[in-house]
């Protein structure tokens, strides 16, 4: 239930309803959508990335001298989790054709076609298989299916969307994969939103410029992980997924190829090495590096792992400087902060409303920009609503989708979010939901090509991992279909590569030698990474943890 | 959870997720975590107190939003002999709960080959026997912390009624509550899963338009579009993109 000083202006929401559906069904934009010129003033004004202290340089490693993300920066700049000289690398614990780090969509789906190849492989993952982000998504996946839309349309949309700094081969691959993925994804079983006559049900996201978002309800990344998950685990002999049990290191050879990794058991805190004759990184992204002290929407593993033992091992990164704030973050209540509000809400004719009632911003924006506009709505101009705990947050009105599109839509379509606020006795179909931007995305990564293949010969990427394929700004839908057609590539290509890899003597070298860079660079840091798990333990509680040695597995 | 609003408003200026406004003193409860007493806050998640009371989390968290069913939780309550089930990170705490969390679920699960199996009710005989051991008692639903009707779709299962199944059990976390009440030993969210891949796989009509595009790709109806796109420059894409039409 809202606090009952915010009646006033749910009540003027109530009151501009009828004008604004009115609007909506004129065909015409409900707002103007903005210019070249007017994104880029809200961007530089009001993006938490656009702040002078939101990036630093980094003094180490291949993108050294380049400015990023200021927590990326600091998680680089970090000592590793183990000493290489304790490590036997002549007897590996597991040998397979392909490692593949992190146990989402597209480690999956780069395991179930690397299978389909011939390859076996491990899938190390930190917490559970499908633990992720890509089980999290709700509002769908872009493809250019219709008769009205076009692979190259899309592409279109999302160079434009990432403000041209896409790498145009990815983008292609991304786009013209689609189609094939929507086909692939209910070949192995996943529901699609369908019409009667068979034909799939498409709405809009922010920054399309055709409707093109397909989904499963809102629990798109749910079913299509599960799906996934179920075919890896009717292949035991093929794929073998060991779960807690996440990469810390690389393994390179002496021709500085990828060879492997060191694994982590959480649970006995033993470590472990894989000899692998290829490698494929899919840890996803770091919202839970909390960027700028924002809230996130991310999984609880989200900790940018693959990023850095990547780089550890000379891997170049992209784009490390550009973070995704997703506009609509629940703000309200308290409980569920930072918890994604799909965007298909707007994609089904949801508007964001300031305290006034009143519409500011064309409501499918490229979320870069959206993001931006509701902060300067409540920071700027003062028309943001507060929470007892002092947030502030705009109006996203759901009501009006329920007149829009028939009523019960939204207990058909947005069962996750009906019951996300209905616990807290928020009934969505009659009041709106108060949001602001959650920190939602890396839009950045380790550099790809087509092929999913880094500078470092052997080492592939693909997912939220990767950089290149969403340039400096991602859409809506497009990390859902990123994950299966990169992650499906990297398990061809990966696969290939193994039929004639050969792999000399492994090392660590690279692990020492990067202590070593650290101390050129007089980096005096107690920093550890990969981070593997958040921290939330409370001030007083961590005073108190106060072991002076630590002896065994008893911490 | 608080209806007032704070006294003070004082107006913001830095681009900042939260005010940094003294925060109004927290009610507190007494949870049992595993048998021990934490002092924790009354607004809490069952996922917020465990933190809050100082344990990492390592099994028992996952997306923290009410999509993975990592943090399935069983509790009691004072004075209440009912048993209850729920996610640690959408379920509030009371005064009094005693909790434990289920860090995970043992079930079987056959191993199959979607091609070679048929949409039917043989299927469901071959690969899951127990689901015919129901007794219709309902306690998976009453388990079920996103409120499904669970044991409707294992009478469906029953049935043959594989439509039925998937819509009912689309919403399912595979959290396990309800395969860890069944009295007949049934896994209900293996036999949900297997439903919707059978139905997307075999049931839900074909879109014609699908294929026909997957058809002009691999035509390279598109190869030319996207050769003008790669080459052209900045400028020119920049002017294409924002003249473009919006459907």
């Amino acid at each position: 239930m809202y606090p009952e000083y915010m009646n006033e202006s749910l009540e003027k929401v109530a009151k501009s309803r009828n004008k604004r559906f009115d609007l909506e069904k004129s065909g015409k934009p409900v707002f103007p959508p903005m210019n070249a010129e007017e994104r880029e003033q809200v961007l530089n004004k009001f993006h938490p990335d656009y702040k002078i202290e939101a990036r630093r340089k980094i003094h180490i490693g291949p993108n050294k001298g380049e400015k990023l993300t200021t927590e990326v920066a600091d998680m680089l700049e970090s000592h590793s989790r183990i000493k290489p000289e304790l490590f036997d690398l002549i007897q590996p614990d597991y040998e397979t054709d392909i490692l593949i780090i992190g146990g989402g969509g597209a480690g999956c789906a780069a395991a179930i076609i690397a299978m389909e190849n011939g390859a076996k492989s491990i899938i190390s993952t930190k917490l559970r298989l499908g633990d992720s982000n890509s089980m999290m998504s709700q509002g769908g996946m872009q493809a250019a299916v219709t008769a009205q839309d076009s692979p190259t349309t899309h592409y279109l949309d999302a160079i434009g969307g990432g403000h041209f700094d896409n790498k145009p081969e990815l983008v292609r691959a991304l786009t013209e994969d689609g189609p094939d993925i929507v086909k692939w994804l209910e070949y192995l079983g996943v529901v699609w939103d369908k019409n009667q006559d068979g034909s799939l049900q498409v709405l809009h996201g922010g920054g399309t410029s055709r409707k093109r978002m397909h989904s499963c309800r809102d629990y798109t990344g749910a079913i299509i992980m599960r799906t996934l998950m179920d075919v890896v685990r009717n292949n035991p002999d093929k794929i073998t997924p060991l779960e807690f049990m996440p990469a810390v290191e690389l393994i390179l050879d002496n021709k500085g190829r990828c060879a492997g990794g060191i694994l982590y058991n959480l649970e006995t805190e033993e470590y472990f090495t894989v000899k692998a004759k290829a490698t494929i990184i899919t840890t996803g992204g770091y919202g839970r590096l909390h960027i700028r002290g924002y809230d996130t929407t991310n999984h609880y593993g989200a900790t940018g792992d693959g990023l850095v033992i990547a780089y550890r091992a000379g891997a170049k990164l992209l784009y490390m400087d550009s973070v995704q704030y997703h506009p609509t973050g629940s703000v309200f209540p308290e409980q569920i902060a930072g918890f994604l509000i799909t965007e298909k809400i707007r994609g089904a004719g949801g508007q964001p409303l300031n305290k006034h009632g009143e519409l500011f911003v064309f409501p499918r924006e490229p979320r870069d920009v959206e993001s931006s506009a509701f902060i300067r709505e409540c920071l700027e101009r003062n028309n943001g609503v507060e929470t007892p705990s002092g947030r502030l947050g705009v109006w996203l009105d759901s009501p009006l989708i329920e007149m829009l599109q028939g009523e019960g839509y939204i207990n058909k379509n947005f069962p996750a979010m009906h019951r996300q606020f209905i616990r807290y006795g928020i009934d969505i179909t009659k009041e709106p939901m108060l949001v602001y931007p959650s920190l939602h995305y890396q839009n950045g990564g380790i550099e790809i090509d087509e092929k999913c293949e880094t500078n470092i010969p052997g080492l592939y990427v693909a997912g939220e991992a990767s950089g290149g394929v969403h340039g400096r700004n991602r859409l809506m839908g497009n990390s859902v279909l990123d994950y299966n057609v990169f992650g499906r590539r990297a398990g061809k290509y990966a696969s290939q590569y193994v039929k004639s890899a050969k792999l000399g003597p492994l090392t660590l070298a690279h692990i020492s030698d990067y202590e070593n860079e650290l101390k050129s660079a007089k980096i005096k840091t107690d920093r550890i990474a990969p981070v593997l798990l958040p921290s939330y333990t409370p001030e007083d509680v961590r005073k108190r943890q106060l072991t002076a040695h630590y002896q065994g597995t008893l911490r | 959870m608080a209806t007032k609003k704070p006294a003070k408003k004082k107006p913001v200026k830095v681009t900042k997720a939260k005010s940094t406004k003294k925060a109004p003193k927290k009610e507190m409860v007494t949870v049992f975590i595993m048998g021990k007493a934490h002092k924790v806050p009354a607004e809490a998640t069952i996922m917020g107190a465990i933190e809050y009371s100082g344990y990492q989390i390592i099994r028992g968290a996952g997306c923290r939003e009410g999509f993975c069913g990592a943090c399935a939780t069983v509790y009691r309550l004072p004075d209440d002999y009912k048993i209850y089930t729920g996610l640690a990170c959408t379920t509030l705490v009371e005064d009094g709960m005693w909790l434990s969390q289920l860090p995970a679920i043992p079930a079987q699960r056959p191993v199959y080959d979607i091609n070679k199996i048929e949409a039917n009710v043989a299927t469901f005989q071959k690969l899951y026997p127990e689901v015919f051991r129901c007794v219709a008692c309902n306690t998976c639903t009453k388990a079920c912390p996103q409120d499904l009707e669970v044991m409707d779709y294992i009478q469906a299962a029953i049935r043959g009624d594989i439509e039925k199944v998937m819509d009912l059990s689309f919403d399912c976390l595979s959290c396990g509550m309800c395969a860890i009440r069944c009295p007949a030993e049934i896994v209900q969210y293996n036999v949900g899963l297997l439903a919707r891949r059978l139905y997307g796989k075999y049931l839900a009509k074909e879109s014609k338009q699908l294929k026909k595009r997957i058809k002009e790709v691999k035509e390279h109806k598109y190869d030319k579009e996207y050769q003008e796109f790669i080459k052209m420059k900045k400028e020119g894409l920049k002017k294409k993109y924002y003249e473009r039409d919006i459907e």
